[in-house]
Formats: C-alpha cells, sequence, structure tokens
C-alpha cells in the first residue's frame, strides 16, 4: 500500500514539475527540439500560425507558448523562467530586458494601433472619440501597466479627451471579451484584437493622426537553452515572407 | 516536509517586505482605498452570507426539505470550483446580456458588473458555502432533543431558534463567518472576471496586489503582507478551533 502511494507521489511530482517546466520534460518525448516563446496577449493569434510556417520550414521542432501581459513577460524572464525567446508590445519593456542583460539584440517586427471595439450592432452607437467622453458610458480600458493600458492612456491625452473608465483589465484579451459579450459598450483594444476576434464585435476606426502606434520588438533570452534555434525564430518572424504575410493578414504593420 | 513547503513561501514574503518604504505603500491613496473597498464588501458579502447562508444550513442539518443530498451538493459546488469560472458563470447569469441580468438591464436599467455591488456578488458566490457548510456541521451535532425540550416548554419556533439553536451553536456560527469573511477577502478570480479591476470601485486588495505586480514588485510585497497578517489575526481569532489538540 505504501509502495503504491509512493509511486503515485513520485508520479504526481513528475506530472506537476513537468507542468511547471516545459523544456525540462524532454524525456519524456521524443528528440525534438523545443523552443519555448513567452509572448504579449496581443500576439495569442498570430504567433500560432507563425509557428506552424516555422515548423514546417525547421521539422522536429516544437514550439511552446506562453501568452501572457508584456510586463509578466519580462518579470518571469527576469525571475528566471526557462524561456528561449520574449516578444513584447512595448519598446521600454522590452529595454527592461535589455537592461537587465535577460534578453539579447531585439529587433522590431511588426507595429499596431489602437481602435475603439464596440459590441455587435454597436448599441451604444460611438462614432468616434469623442463620444467615449458621454456620461453612463460604460468605457473598459487596460491598466496603465499593460501596453493596450499605456496606449489608450497616450490616445486620451493626444486627443485631449476626459473619459471615466469603468475598469481597468490587466490584459487586453479579458478587456475585449467583456466588449464582445456586451458588458462594455466600448473598449480601446489593439486593431490586431478586433481583427482576430472577426464578426463577434464591431470597431470604430480612429484616423491615423489621432492614433497611436505601438511597436513590437522580439528577442532571444540570454540564458536560451537552445541558442541557435531561438536565433533562428527571431530572424524567422522578423525577416522572412512567410511571417510577414502572416503578421500583415492579422492586421499588424510592418515595423519599419 | 510538508510544513516547510507550506511555510516557505510566507517567510520569503515577510523576508522581502521592503520595510523602509512600507509605511509609505500601505498609506497611499491606491492602498488604503483597496484595503477600505476590500473591508467593505468582505464585510458586505459576510452579512448577505449570514443572511441567506444561515437557514439554508438550517434546512440541511435537519433534512427538511425533499433532495437534501443534492442540496447540499449544490451548495458545495462554488466551493470547488475555480473561482474564475464563477466570474464567468455570474457573467453569464448577471451580465448586462446575460440570463437574469439581461432581463434586469432592459426592463430596470440595472447592471452588475464594473460596481462595488457586483464585488460583492462575486464574493457572496464563492465564500457562502464556507458558512452553510461549517455551519451545517454545527447545526448536526446539535441533538434535537433541545429543541424539543424548549417546544414542550411553550417556546414558539422562532424563539427557540434564536434563544436555544443559535447560542448553542454560536462557536460554529462564529468559525463559519470568519471563513466565509477571510474567503471573501482574498476573492481574486471571480472578482477580477465579473466586476472588473477600477480602483476605488471594483479593485479590491488581491486585485490591487495583483495590478502593482505588473509595475512594482515592492507594492505587491507590501500589499500581500497586509493580507497575511490578517488570515494569521483570522488563525488568531479561532485558535481554539484550529489550535487546540485533541488530546487535552
Amino acid at each position: 500500500m505504501i509502495k503504491v502511494m509512493r509511486a503515485l507521489l513520485a508520479i504526481a511530482l513528475a506530472v506537476g514539475l513537468g507542468a511547471l517546466f516545459p523544456s525540462a520534460s524532454g524525456a519524456t518525448t521524443k528528440a525534438n527540439a523545443e523552443l519555448t516563446v513567452s509572448a504579449a496577449a496581443s500576439l495569442t493569434d498570430v504567433f500560432p500560425v507563425i509557428a506552424d510556417a516555422f515548423t514546417k520550414r525547421f521539422p522536429n521542432t516544437v514550439i511552446r507558448f506562453n501568452f501572457v501581459g508584456s510586463s509578466t513577460v519580462m518579470n518571469q524572464v527576469i525571475a528566471g523562467a526557462p524561456v528561449d525567446v520574449v516578444a513584447t508590445a512595448s519598446e521600454p519593456t522590452m529595454q527592461i530586458g535589455v537592461d537587465s542583460k535577460q534578453v539579447l539584440r531585439p529587433l522590431f517586427f511588426a507595429r499596431n494601433s489602437m481602435t475603439i471595439a464596440v459590441p455587435a450592432g454597436n448599441p451604444a452607437n460611438i462614432k468616434s472619440l469623442a463620444d467615449l467622453q458621454r456620461s453612463g458610458l460604460l468605457l473598459g480600458v487596460c491598466d496603465t501597466v499593460a501596453p493596450c493600458g499605456a496606449s489608450a492612456a497616450e490616445l486620451f491625452a493626444k486627443n485631449k479627451l476626459s473619459v471615466t473608465p469603468v475598469t481597468r483589465e490587466l490584459d487586453v484579451r479579458s478587456l475585449l471579451g467583456k466588449v464582445i459579450s456586451g458588458d462594455l459598450d466600448a473598449g480601446i483594444v489593439y486593431i490586431t484584437d478586433v481583427k482576430a476576434a472577426g464578426s463577434k464585435v464591431e470597431f470604430v476606426e480612429i484616423p491615423i493622426k489621432d492614433n497611436v502606434m505601438t511597436i513590437y520588438p522580439i528577442a532571444m533570452v540570454a540564458e536560451a537553452q537552445n541558442a541557435q534555434l531561438a536565433n533562428r525564430f527571431v530572424k524567422f518572424v522578423r525577416f522572412s515572407n512567410t511571417s510577414q504575410g502572416i503578421l500583415r493578414a492579422f492586421g499588424f504593420a510592418k515595423p519599419w | 516536509m510538508a510544513l516547510v513547503f507550506l511555510m516557505v513561501p510566507l517567510i520569503a514574503l515577510i523576508a522581502q517586505t521592503p520595510w523602509e518604504a512600507f509605511p509609505k505603500i500601505i498609506s497611499s491613496p491606491e492602498a488604503l482605498e483597496a484595503l477600505r473597498l476590500s473591508l467593505l464588501t468582505s464585510l458586505a458579502a459576510t452579512a448577505l452570507a449570514a443572511v441567506f447562508g444561515i437557514p439554508m444550513a438550517w434546512l440541511l442539518a435537519r433534512e427538511v426539505l425533499p433532495f437534501t443530498g443534492l442540496m447540499r451538493a449544490l451548495v458545495i459546488v462554488p466551493l470547488l470550483l475555480p473561482p474564475v469560472v464563477s466570474g464567468v458563470a455570474l457573467l453569464e447569469a448577471l451580465g448586462r446580456r446575460g440570463l437574469v441580468g439581461g432581463f434586469l438591464y432592459d426592463n430596470f436599467d440595472i447592471t452588475f458588473p464594473f460596481t462595488t455591488i457586483g464585488v460583492v456578488i462575486a464574493t457572496t458566490f464563492v465564500a457562502m458555502p464556507f458558512l452553510i457548510i461549517t455551519l451545517e456541521g454545527g447545526f448536526r451535532s446539535l441533538h434535537q432533543r433541545y429543541e424539543d425540550a424548549a417546544a414542550t416548554l411553550g417556546a414558539g419556533p422562532k424563539r427557540i431558534f434564536f434563544r436555544v439553536t443559535m447560542p448553542m451553536v454560536a462557536p460554529a456560527a462564529i468559525a463559519g463567518l470568519v471563513l466565509c469573511w477571510a474567503r471573501a477577502l482574498g476573492e481574486f478570480g471571480a472578482t477580477i472576471t465579473f466586476a472588473g479591476n477600477f480602483p476605488g470601485v471594483t479593485q479590491t486588495m488581491p486585485l490591487a496586489v495583483y495590478t502593482a505586480l505588473e509595475s512594482d514588485r515592492s507594492v505587491a510585497v507590501a500589499l500581500s503582507l497586509v493580507l497575511l497578517v490578517v488570515s494569521v489575526g483570522v488563525l488568531v481569532a479561532l485558535r481554539g478551533r484550529y489550535l487546540q489538540t485533541r488530546a487535552s
């Protein structure tokens, strides 16, 4: 009985540790090269598609993703998370990693801008940025700790808007979810997020001259398990026509 | 081993506390606002849980209704659910286009998400089962003969409940209320999912900790310590229940 329990405990521990450190559980998988990519939440839809293209080009590679807020991406790497490549939705966030010597030579690979997401049918009838100042409107933004929130704050300042959001979500996905569900009348999100959500959500365009641009850097982690593969993935995302084509299809603009 | 595993993170939290900046951090307007909101919503949730949970616990313990076993199982469900799932479920039920929330919004212009009341609803949903389960045990261990004796002496059901039953289950009631309150105070997942995150309206202490973690870790650690102190305070208050050794 005790033996059985011990065995069970060992299995539970192994499984638990394996889940915690995916790149450390190499013994259970084939001789595949593994790459762990930690990326900003706004890359959730496009990166798996790029990864598919990458693994077609370089078979026997397995790419694992960790999509969280940009600041969490960097916090986790600085805290020593076993990650090979990081991509954030903000240059200053990436710079923190560069300054602490945790990431090497970031490359800008995409640009994004903001839009006003509204539930299907636009029930609050929002037509422009100025409409966001209407009292009683349930407007959601990201918290300023997240790039989508910093961009929203910049957007309001640039257009001299006085708005009273009802929530500051910690990542753009949860914000968009509450717009899609109709619990918010409007949310300031990336244009790529509304493109990815398809017909579930509508958006009101912000003219380029009033809009705020976000630039996306990608970089290899200094202590990457597989430096060669990490470097290859970073270059692929930035320079390959395949990757840039996919980025365009998802609404990202050129970084140059 | 287990004790070490449980203790090390708490010790690390204390060790990492930025003592010099601590007074400044916890007296900042944001922190005080979050603390005020946490106390307000957790006490409101406990009060709601008491009003609705105490009768429910009694009904379960006395098995006066049919399908008591099934009802008990249903009461425990929110306790086992991941809180984020509870938040999603609440949105589906009480969101602006939810099952019940849609009706309330269309007819009475009532919305719960992104309001302090939304926080109270989310925390009550998650915390009430703790009160019901603890108190049901108390009611159960109380022999019915005391209530019967009071009845033969001519006391009415209301008088029996408040003068005989409740005083006799007071320890369980207090333990249940404190557990419920502590759970409400620590509630995070259901709150951020259902009620959102806005300072002064829905940003309770745990949400403030999580938000601070994204920008300034030392603030997050300082705020966490406040919650840790509260938890230890709860333990001290309940020492009769958890610190006693049975052999004595």
